[in-house]
Parts: C-alpha cells; structure tokens; sequence
C-alpha cells in the first residue's frame, strides 16, 4: 500500500495522509490537472464523481457532484486557493445547494492542502485536511460518501476494551 | 469476560450488525438529536427508526431523555472517541482515493511498456 503515515489530530481536528507513488510529481499533477483522471480517484465505490468546472489557478473554481447507487446527486465545490504547479495547491472544499454550484451556508468547508514531494524520481504526496468542528466533520460522514463500517469496528474495539 | 460481559457483547454486536444503526449510532455520537429528526434522515417509517433507536438504547450505545414532546438521544460514548472514528472514517475513504491513483500510475505505466515492447516498424 502506498500509504505510508496517517495522522489524526483529535483537537485541531486534522486528518494528515501521507502516501508515496511510483511516479514522478509531474505525473501525480496530471490527476488534478485532469478532470477526467480526478474522476476516477475522487469518489468512493458506488459514488461516483462529475466534475462539472475544473480550473486549477488561484481563485478559480472546481464545480463536481457526486452521484449515490440510489441516484441522488450531492453538488459540491473547491474554491482554490494557492496553486504552485506541480508542487502544491490549497482550496476550500465545500458543500453546494444544486447544480447552480451556489456554496450552501449551512453545510461546512474544510480546508485541504495538497502537497507534492520529489523522491528519487517518485513522489511523497501529504493530503492535509482540516475541519472547523466537530459538526463539521459529522455532517461531510452525513453526506453519505463513507460507509459506516470502518466507525462500527472501531467502536466495537473501543468498547471492548473499556 | 463474565456472564454479564458476554450478554453485553452479544447486545453491542447486535445493535452493531445494521447499517441504519451504525449511521444512528454515529449521528448521535456527534451531539444530541431529536427521534423524529434521526427519521427524517431515513427512507423508513417513523416507528421503524424508532425501533432501531431502542436496541441501541438497550445495548447501552444511546441514551434518551424526554424534552416536552421530544424525546432527545445521544451517544453515550465520550465525544474525543467519536471524533476519533470520524476520522478513522475519512481516512478510510482517503486510503479508497490513494489506492485509486496508485492503479491509475500503474495502468499508465503498463500502456506505456506495452507501447515499448511493440515491434518498431523502421527497426529491420
């Protein structure tokens, strides 16, 4: 598995991944320079992603939704915020009304920085997450992109434990 | 583990067997929520959530207490804990996404070699 490191930061409330690819940066890039390719990594089995508006510069806007097996559709956006090709690149990650792409107010953003290291011609990636609350971080599990197994084994190991 | 662990057990293994009542259980860990808004978020009748609410009450998973006309669950497990399996949660779709971009390389790379080994037509 190319996952190398995960952090979880209980108080900052911080998930940081860190994963090596056999490939250099520039090709690692490519993934979220194409929407095509991005659609195939973003979403999770079942959910598959459509992104809508792709343009990765500074202040400009991915628009994509992610589609449910029941075939309900969640809009969501990234507003980028700082693009350093092929290195970095920092966005808000939010929630939409509908396909209008309106960011909804009452859904959180997260904050993600993206970052690309070279190592011996292969690539260190570290995804850093960082989620206002709580709340926040229930209402992105609400929205139906993970499954609830992973929490379910958790609990019953913490429980057991107790 | 004695007698009353074991029945404990079996009762959080039960209540943890249904996808509805791990979403509950994982809802109601991050905070309070009233019965009938846990049955809004569901495609099922009120009764049925309801239901599903009690086993896990029973498991010891989610109290309730009684607000006016409301009855109010939460999650009886300490917040950090939830937090912590939110997170667990995220990671496992961030792991989904990272072995997703390992295969596409990986398919690349084998395109690319298959293009290699084809035979060169000017190479006589």
């Amino acid at each position: 598995m190319p996952v190398t490191d995960v952090q979880h930061d209980l108080d900052a409330l911080t998930l940081t991944i860190t994963a090596d690819f056999a490939a250099p940066v520039e090709r690692v890039w490519e993934v979220y320079a194409d929407p095509r390719q991005l659609e195939r990594v973003w979403g999770p089995p079942g959910y598959p992603a459509t992104f809508v508006d792709h343009d990765l510069v500074p202040g400009g806007r991915m628009n994509y939704y992610m589609t449910s097996p029941e075939g309900e559709k969640y809009y969501a956006y990234w507003d980028i915020a700082a693009v350093d090709q092929p290195t970095s690149f920092t966005f808000k990650d939010g929630f939409a009304v509908d396909d209008s792409f309106t960011a909804n107010p009452e859904m959180p953003e997260s904050s993600q920085v993206f970052a690309f290291a070279d190592v011996d011609g292969a690539t260190r990636a570290t995804f850093l997450a960082t989620y206002a609350d709580a709340e926040s971080l229930q209402k992105v599990l609400d929205m139906g992109a993970v499954e609830g197994s992973t929490l379910a084994i958790n609990q019953i190991d913490d429980l057991l434990a107790s | 583990m004695s007698e009353t662990e074991e029945d404990r057990a079996d009762a959080w293994f039960h209540a943890l067997s249904d996808r509805t009542r791990r979403d509950i259980l994982r809802r109601v860990l991050s905070g309070e929520h009233s019965v009938s808004a846990l049955a809004r978020s569901y495609d099922m009748s009120f009764a049925a959530v309801q239901k599903h609410v009690a086993v896990l009450e029973r498991a010891g998973l989610l109290t309730k207490r009684r607000q006016g006309r409301e009855a109010l669950a939460s999650g009886d497990v300490e917040a950090v804990r939830s937090v912590g399996a939110m997170l667990t949660d995220l990671e496992a779709l961030w792991r989904g996404r990272i072995s997703r971009m390992d295969e596409l390389f990986a398919e690349h790379q084998k395109q690319d070699q298959e293009h290699d080994d084809r035979p060169d037509p000017t190479d006589r």
